[in-house]
């Protein structure tokens, strides 16, 4: 699917794209998540690019998604729909840029918890880093409530220990302060290399759910994602059952 | 130091149901009636916008009821006996904003009425009263089959709000209602996952959720109000966070249920202790109201001119 935008995005095909985005949304998304991928070589360019013609069919919030400051500064400039920086980590350099950005767009934003000395080997580096980044944002003056913490899923079959501390600091980051940061995981990495990436990535999101995750950036389309997604919120008393609870979770 | 008030903020927002269809929307009808919009909880006007007041209608049938008590019957007399006259000493002494009519003659039990006869009486009662419309059947399923989508014909663009859809009965009424520019009402037995389920299978036919307005059920007070309350209260809160399948607003038929309680009807002679029957009848359907109001009522069904009236004061009173 990648594969293609990234070719129709070379080739500035706006209604592939296009098509991709209504999909996605019919299928239950509540926002988009904007990347040019690793094939782009101006970002810069494609990024407002994508943003205007994704705009022309939706009014869904659209998440930025670059690691360059630059790339998202474009993107927020050719914006008018609610937007998501996606993504700061906990570097100063990083977190100076775009909390201020945040702020100045009004949007929300996703902190990684994650630094330039690497990625955290247990909860309490990851509760460490999500702390360094709820106090730059208090210290901005960026409302806590449109942060988005990332504990930095890691695939199973590299690193099979550390999944209880990841769902365990998605737990834990709701008090770091008050009012609480919210949650957010970009999920398919949890099954990266694996033989079954479908099961395990709806396995992960079902008790993520359980521990209190509020976001995740997935793949709409799969279906039984999703309907797992929606069951998970049934059983934790967040929607109202009905018998096509399925259906009107899609109709919201 | 005074402590702030923690204020909720909320995401969804109820529908806004217009009953009632003026010149300028291809109707008749001297004003048109809003109910819904909100986007707090009842009267929590810090917390959201509450465009629309709680409404209340008076209901009138198509034939003289049999059963309602003597202080009841007194405010309307002979007049009972025909509909026409009975809307409009509602409308022009007591002051209706609005009428619920309701065809209980057409029920096999109850005359028998037939579905031509029905339907005039619509375009006849349209004729003589410029207020909008709700107009329930008889709540016998295969006879409102017939009745009720003749009387939308009758009264096509004047923008009624049409009742009951019932899960096992809600195709033909709903669609009725929505080829002909009306509202529709869909009932549950005071249960919180039909109310969502019936929204969704009759917006599935078509009719927009926009125009469906829920009848929770409700009890009078002493029989399952709280019940009541609380499941409108917890479709309210989901509609409020979000959840469109329950963003109706609620209509409720007070008179039906308190008029029918021992407390409400029972003589002073049966019971001296509970006091005199001209006062309880009044309380019981005020009190019942109250409540309701409370718990999100948009449209309130009654009978009494007097508790109507009280009813209206206390409305005005929390909207100030």
């Amino acid at each position: 699917m990648y594969a293609e935008i990234g070719k129709a995005i070379k080739e500035r095909n706006k209604s592939a794209i296009q098509k991709c985005a209504l999909e996605q949304i019919k299928a239950g998304a509540d926002a988009l998540d904007i990347n040019c991928g690793p094939a782009s070589k101006k970002p810069i360019e494609d990024m407002p690019w994508l943003v205007e013609i994704v705009q022309e069919v939706t009014d869904k919030p659209l998440a930025l998604d670059s690691s360059k400051p630059q790339v998202i500064e474009a993107g927020l400039k050719a914006a008018k729909n609610k937007l998501i920086i996606n993504s700061t980590t906990a570097d100063p350099e990083k977190i100076d840029i775009l909390v201020p950005l945040a702020k100045q767009y009004n949007t929300k934003l996703i902190g990684l918890t994650i630094s330039a000395k690497g990625i955290p080997q247990n909860k309490d580096q990851r509760l460490e880093l999500a702390a360094t980044i709820v106090a730059a944002c208090s210290e901005h003056g960026f409302p806590i409530e449109n942060l988005y913490l990332d504990p930095i899923v890691l695939p199973v079959n590299v690193a099979q220990a550390q999944m209880k501390d990841i769902l365990d600091s998605i737990n834990e980051f709701k008090i770091i302060s008050e009012p609480s940061p919210k949650s957010i995981v970009g999920l398919s990495n949890v099954s990266q290399g694996t033989s079954v990436r479908s099961l395990i990535n709806r396995t992960f999101l079902v008790m993520a759910a359980a521990s209190g995750l509020d976001a995740a950036i997935l793949d709409p389309l799969d279906k039984e994602l999703v309907d797992a997604l929606i069951s998970a919120e049934l059983i934790l008393n967040k929607q109202i059952y009905c018998d096509s609870y399925l259906e009107a979770y899609r109709k919201k | 130091m005074a402590i702030p008030l923690t204020l909720e903020k909320w995401s969804g927002k109820i529908n806004t149901v217009t009953i009632g269809a003026s010149k300028n929307s291809g109707g008749t009808r001297s004003l048109e009636i809003k109910i819904g919009g909100q986007e707090a909880l009842p009267f929590l006007f810090a917390e959201g916008k509450l465009p629309c007041r709680p409404q209340v209608a008076f209901e009138i049938w198509d034939i003289a009821p049999t059963d309602w008590p003597v202080e009841l019957t007194k405010h309307y007399g002979a007049d009972l006996n025909d509909p026409i006259e009975w809307a409009k000493i509602c409308v022009e002494k007591f002051k209706a904003q609005i009428l619920c009519l309701r065809l209980q003659g057409a029920h096999p039990d109850s005359g028998d009425k037939g579905v031509e006869e029905e339907a005039k009486l619509v375009s006849r009662l349209l004729k003589s009263v410029s207020v909008p419309l709700v107009i329930v059947g008889s709540g016998d399923d295969a006879k409102d089959n017939l009745v009720i989508p003749a009387c939308c014909e009758a009264a096509k663009g004047e923008r009624c709000l049409i009742g009951s859809a019932v899960q096992d009965n809600y195709k033909t009424l709903a669609a009725a209602a929505l080829a002909d520019g009306h509202n529709i009402i869909a009932e549950s037995p005071i249960d919180i996952n039909i109310a969502k389920q019936l929204n969704i299978l009759i917006s599935d036919i078509g009719m927009p959720l926009e125009r469906i307005v829920i009848n929770p059920t409700i009890g009078a007070l002493g029989y399952g109000l709280e019940y009541a309350y609380s499941i409108m209260e917890r479709a309210r809160l989901a509609a409020l966070s979000g959840d469109k399948t329950v963003a109706s607003p609620f209509i409720c038929f007070v008179a039906q249920e308190s008029w029918r309680s021992k407390e409400a009807k029972a003589t002073a002679a049966e019971f001296p202790q509970w006091g005199p029957e001209r006062e309880r009848g009044i309380a019981w359907e005020m009190i019942t109201a109250t409540a309701l109001i409370q718990a999100g009522a948009d449209l309130l069904v009654m009978r009494h001119p007097e508790a109507i009236e009280k009813v209206n004061g206390y409305i005005d009173e929390l909207m100030k």
